[in-house]
């Protein structure tokens, strides 16, 4: 049972790396951000690393951890709040969102961070995914994208290939994959990345990005789900092909990769195209210079759907814009404000007389 | 020419005093005629009329759910209806003693349910061919003298009129027809002594950027009120017995059910001294109450949700956030929140949620009223889910109602599924505004203490949670839909735990009848025969029962405003009668579980015509089960 669970912490957790590079001055060490219940997730699962850059970047905000609730929906991912040391509800599938919505609706002070997966997020919670981006609340969505439910033992997910092999689709997946980063941007996200889960630094530099923007921050996290897609994502992950297979995106540089850092990407014919730097009289200067704020989302677009045949595919933040955030109303009227509230509009008057005068305003 | 208000009133009333009053106790008047004809808004007219007359009174808006249904066709006909007294008024009443129909399909749809000798005004220009062949008349339905044999036919050429009176603003004919429903209702104040001035006021207010539409307007109302008669041939005139009820002094107000829950969330936000939040989607009959919270930023933070699901998911996110959380919907919107429900169960937050019941299954008929979700209240959710389930009576029932169901929210921290009816969302009667320190007082209390703190220790009485909200240093818990281990409120899978946790949340939930009052019993106290009701039947069988005692009749009748838990004495005044009716706008949902919870006979009463009891329903069934028809 649950509480002989929860004595100790175990090593993989206390991430000697959680306090380095810290802009505040943290309250805590990283094990504060730890729940007495351990984590339960498969060994080498890129949720724990995942775990770990969110944590680390609580810890380093300096805010105080009774000001973060982590809102989960259903799946693997979202068992996340039980493990982390702040305000937590793993509500039910797909519905985070809708929580989130009303906890930070409520409590505008509150850092909510919403913790999602392709099938949670996407699919049975699509509806609510497209609200939350299009609603722009300050609100910090980490969307833990698998390619496949691992929860309920691996069926395809919204994310996985035309032509995956699983146990709902052993003769290939028929149904196309959606691309959960162009979706966001369908519905207005202001705040767009994407980090695989092997590369701490970048995550953390992402996340505290995400948490700096001041409206809606959608982080697609790459994971390889050690069980049931093991190594999807190896080509994009692993350090021998990385550098030819993804390309890191930085304000105001140019979109440069490969191993010796010699490709580029350049438009042409209003698409982009992957070049050789010194090729065809192609020099640095012709590259596409990343720029976040874009007000043309077709710039956004274009990066998140790269990855198909020649193009890298983009790591880093896509897109960052200022919009209007959500702002409800405050709802602290007075008592006196209410009392005339009740007349309404068409009230009238018994007097003690019992004469009648009319009230209406 | 209306030179000033109080001068054209009583000028108006000079000419038409030559034609004889008679008196009566109250009166029911039906309006209708096409969805355009503008027959709610005389209604609502009428209604503030009779208000400001000291009148009680209580309304049935009954409309189709098109929005502009083709013209003159029998499915668009709308109606309004009013029954209005000096009496205090129980039900909108069964029988008209006055309609007023604009065509020939509102004739066609309310022709039988008028009282013999009633009045049946009629604007006789839409009675061509083209309009009575659209409500499947033969011929002139006017013709057909023997169809009017028991009633009082008065044909008024309300068009044509209109159009004559209007004739020196040279406005088009469309638009001086537009002002018809203000000829019909000078018509109609005239028939019931009363004083145009309000409409006048009110005219004067809407229209007051459209100078000729004002003008035009208290023209036909004028026209209406002092020559309609005329020419309608009208022999005589209602007027209202004096008052017997004397009206309290204060403030008075008309309140639908829908307006009456709005008022009664601010109110309990307000004395629980908490934000009230409303998480919903649209939906027919239930929109109203959003529209209402809509008007008042002040009091009310609202999030149209994307859908029902997310209507009463960021419900659920604000109340973990310490507000007065709430979503309102129907039928549907119901069926589609009940997962989130159960998460709302397994966390023990405080929750209340409005399901304001249309004819259903399915999108059934969505404007219709029905009482046939109360099973799906009781145990329409996976596992063994209890909440508290309460219904309201009356429109201004909805006010307490709603104050009662948020109080038990906060003292038990559970969801309260609050029913209402379309019938009592958009129905209307006479309120009492209340003094808000008149109400009772229930601050919310949050735990603070880190030392103490458990999120699933139970109040040794209530066996409520503590409610610890973000932002409360040392109290950081996670909730979700796993079970819990009781007390510490860690993530547990332990058969014995998960138990032990059923049977506290099931006792929870019957420790709420700790909270009810007695059972009050209305009609004669040793009576042979108990009507059990719920909901908004309660006033047509107060009514039922009052008319059977006054006929010697030994009958009673009691009203349950809790269904989960039932009242501790329930069981005990059940059996104090030889037999029990239970009538419901349903097929037997009360008397179901009641059969089932006490193993007792009772009798049923059914009707899912998408309209309220009559009250002769009621008294025929009762007569047929003392054996007297």
């Amino acid at each position: 049972m649950d509480s002989s669970q929860s004595s100790s912490q175990s090593s993989s957790q206390a991430n000697p790396q959680a306090t380095t590079s810290a802009a505040a001055k943290p309250l805590y060490t990283r094990k504060d951000f730890l729940s007495s219940t351990d984590p339960r997730w498969c060994a080498g699962c890129g949720t724990y690393a995942t775990f770990n850059g969110i944590t680390r970047t609580f810890l380093n905000s300096g805010i105080e951890k009774e000001k973060f609730a982590v809102i989960a929906g259903i799946g693997c991912s979202s068992r996340l709040p039980y493990y982390s040391n702040t305000y937590g509800f793993h509500t039910i599938h797909g519905r985070a969102p809708t929580v989130a919505m009303g906890l930070k609706m409520i409590n505008p002070d509150l850092n909510v961070w919403v913790i999602t997966g392709d099938g949670d997020g996407l699919s049975i919670g699509g509806n609510h995914f497209i609200h939350l981006m299009r609603r722009n609340p300050n609100i910090k969505m980490v969307l833990f994208n698998n390619q496949i439910y691992g929860l309920t033992k691996g069926q395809a997910s919204p994310t996985s290939p035309l032509g995956s092999k699983t146990k709902s689709s052993p003769y290939g997946s028929v149904d196309r994959p959606m691309h959960p980063l162009t979706m966001a941007l369908g519905a207005g996200a202001t705040f767009v990345a994407r980090v695989p889960d092997n590369d701490n630094e970048l995550m953390f530099q992402v996340m505290q990005a995400a948490m700096a923007h001041q409206g809606i921050a959608l982080i697609e996290v790459l994971i390889n789900c050690v069980i049931f897609n093991d190594g999807i994502f190896d080509p994009l992950t692993n350090k021998e092909t990385r550098p030819d297979k993804t390309v890191l995106l930085e304000a105001g540089k140019p979109l440069i990769y490969g191993q010796q850092k010699n490709k580029g990407i350049i438009m042409k014919n209003d698409r982009p195209l992957s070049v050789t730097i010194g090729e065809n009289g192609i020099t640095e200067k012709d590259l596409i210079l990343h720029d976040p704020q874009n007000p043309n989302s077709g710039y956004s677009f274009m990066l998140a759907e790269m990855g198909d045949q020649e193009l890298p595919v983009p790591y880093g933040i896509l897109r960052q814009i200022q919009e209007p955030v959500h702002k409800p109303h405050a709802s602290k009227g007075t008592k006196e404000q209410l009392q005339n509230t009740l007349k309404g509009s068409g009230a009238w008057e018994v007097g003690s007389d019992g004469n009648i005068k009319s009230l209406e305003r | 020419m209306l030179q000033n208000d109080e001068q054209s009133h009583s000028n108006n009333t000079a000419i038409k005093n030559n034609i004889s009053s008679i008196v009566t106790k109250s009166s029911v008047v039906r309006l209708a005629g096409d969805s355009g004809d503008g027959m709610q808004l005389v209604g609502d007219m009428f209604t503030n009329t009779c208000a400001l007359d000291g009148d009680f009174f209580a309304t049935l808006p009954d409309y189709p759910s098109e929005i502009r249904a083709p013209a003159g066709t029998l499915f668009g006909v709308s109606g309004f209806q009013v029954c209005a007294g000096k009496d205090p008024i129980l039900t909108p009443g069964d029988y008209y003693d006055t309609l007023i129909a604009m065509n020939p399909a509102a004739l066609k749809v309310n022709l039988p349910q008028v009282k013999p000798n009633g009045f049946v005004i009629v604007n006789e220009d839409a009675f061509i061919a083209r309009n009575w062949e659209k409500a499947t008349y033969t011929s002139n339905p006017l013709e057909q003298t023997e169809s009017f044999s028991k009633v009082q036919l008065v044909k008024i050429k309300m068009t044509e009129n209109t159009k004559l009176l209007l004739a020196e603003l040279g406005l088009s004919n469309r638009e001086a027809e537009r002002s018809k429903n203000f000829y019909a209702m000078g018509v109609l104040l005239w028939l019931y002594n009363k004083s145009t001035l309000a409409t006048q006021k009110w005219i004067q207010k809407k229209f007051a950027s459209k100078p000729e539409i004002l003008k035009a307007n208290l023209l036909a109302l004028d026209g209406g009120y002092n020559y309609g008669p005329t020419y309608g041939n009208i022999k005589h005139r209602w007027i209202f017995s004096d008052t017997v009820t004397k009206k309290v002094p204060g403030t008075y107000r008309n309140i639908s059910g829908n307006q009456a829950i709005a008022m009664g969330l601010m109110a309990a936000a307000q004395r629980a001294n908490l934000r009230l939040f409303l998480g919903s989607y649209p939906i027919t009959p239930a929109t109203d109450i959003m529209h209402e919270l809509a008007k008042y930023p002040d009091q009310a933070t609202i999030l149209q949700a994307e859908d029902e699901i997310a209507g009463i998911g960021s419900a659920i996110g604000a109340a973990f956030g310490g507000a007065l959380a709430v979503t309102t919907t129907s039928g549907p919107g119901f069926s589609l929140k009940s997962e989130f429900m159960n998460l709302a169960v397994m966390t023990e937050l405080p929750l209340v949620i409005v399901d304001v019941q249309r004819a259903g299954p399915s999108t059934g008929i969505p404007t219709k009223t029905e009482q046939s979700d109360l099973l799906q209240a009781l145990f329409g959710r996976h596992g063994e889910s209890p909440l508290v389930v309460m219904a309201s009576s009356s429109p201004k029932d909805c006010f307490d109602c709603t104050i009662e169901a948020s109080r038990i929210a906060l003292k038990y921290m559970t969801p309260v599924v609050l029913l209402s009816e379309g019938y009592l969302g958009n129905g209307s009667e006479v309120w009492k505004v209340p003094d808000l320190d008149s109400l009772p007082s229930f601050p919310a209390q949050f735990a603070k203490d880190p030392v103490t703190y458990q999120p699933y220790k139970r109040d040794p009485q209530t066996l409520a949670r503590p409610w610890a909200i973000p932002g409360t240093p040392g109290l950081e818990h996670r909730l979700g839909g796993l079970e819990k281990l009781d007390g510490p409120g860690t993530v547990s899978q332990d058969g014995l735990n998960h138990e032990r946790m059923t049977y506290l949340r099931a006792e929870k939930v019957a420790r709420v009848a700790q909270d009810i009052p007695a059972l009050e019993i209305h009609g004669e106290a040793s009576a042979d025969l108990l009507v059990l009701g719920w909901g908004g039947t309660e006033g047509a069988i107060k009514q039922a029962v009052t008319n059977l005692n006054q006929s010697g009749h030994k009958v009673a009748s009691t009203h349950l405003r809790y269904l989960n838990p039932l009242p501790k004495d329930l069981e005990s005044t059940l059996k104090k009668y030889k037999k029990v009716l239970i009538p419901e706008l349903n097929s037997g949902q009360l008397w179901f579980k009641i059969r089932g919870e006490y193993l007792i006979q009772a009798d049923k009463l059914s009707k899912v015509q998408g309209q309220p009891f009559l009250i002769s329903e009621i008294e025929n069934k009762i007569l047929s089960l003392l054996g007297e028809r």
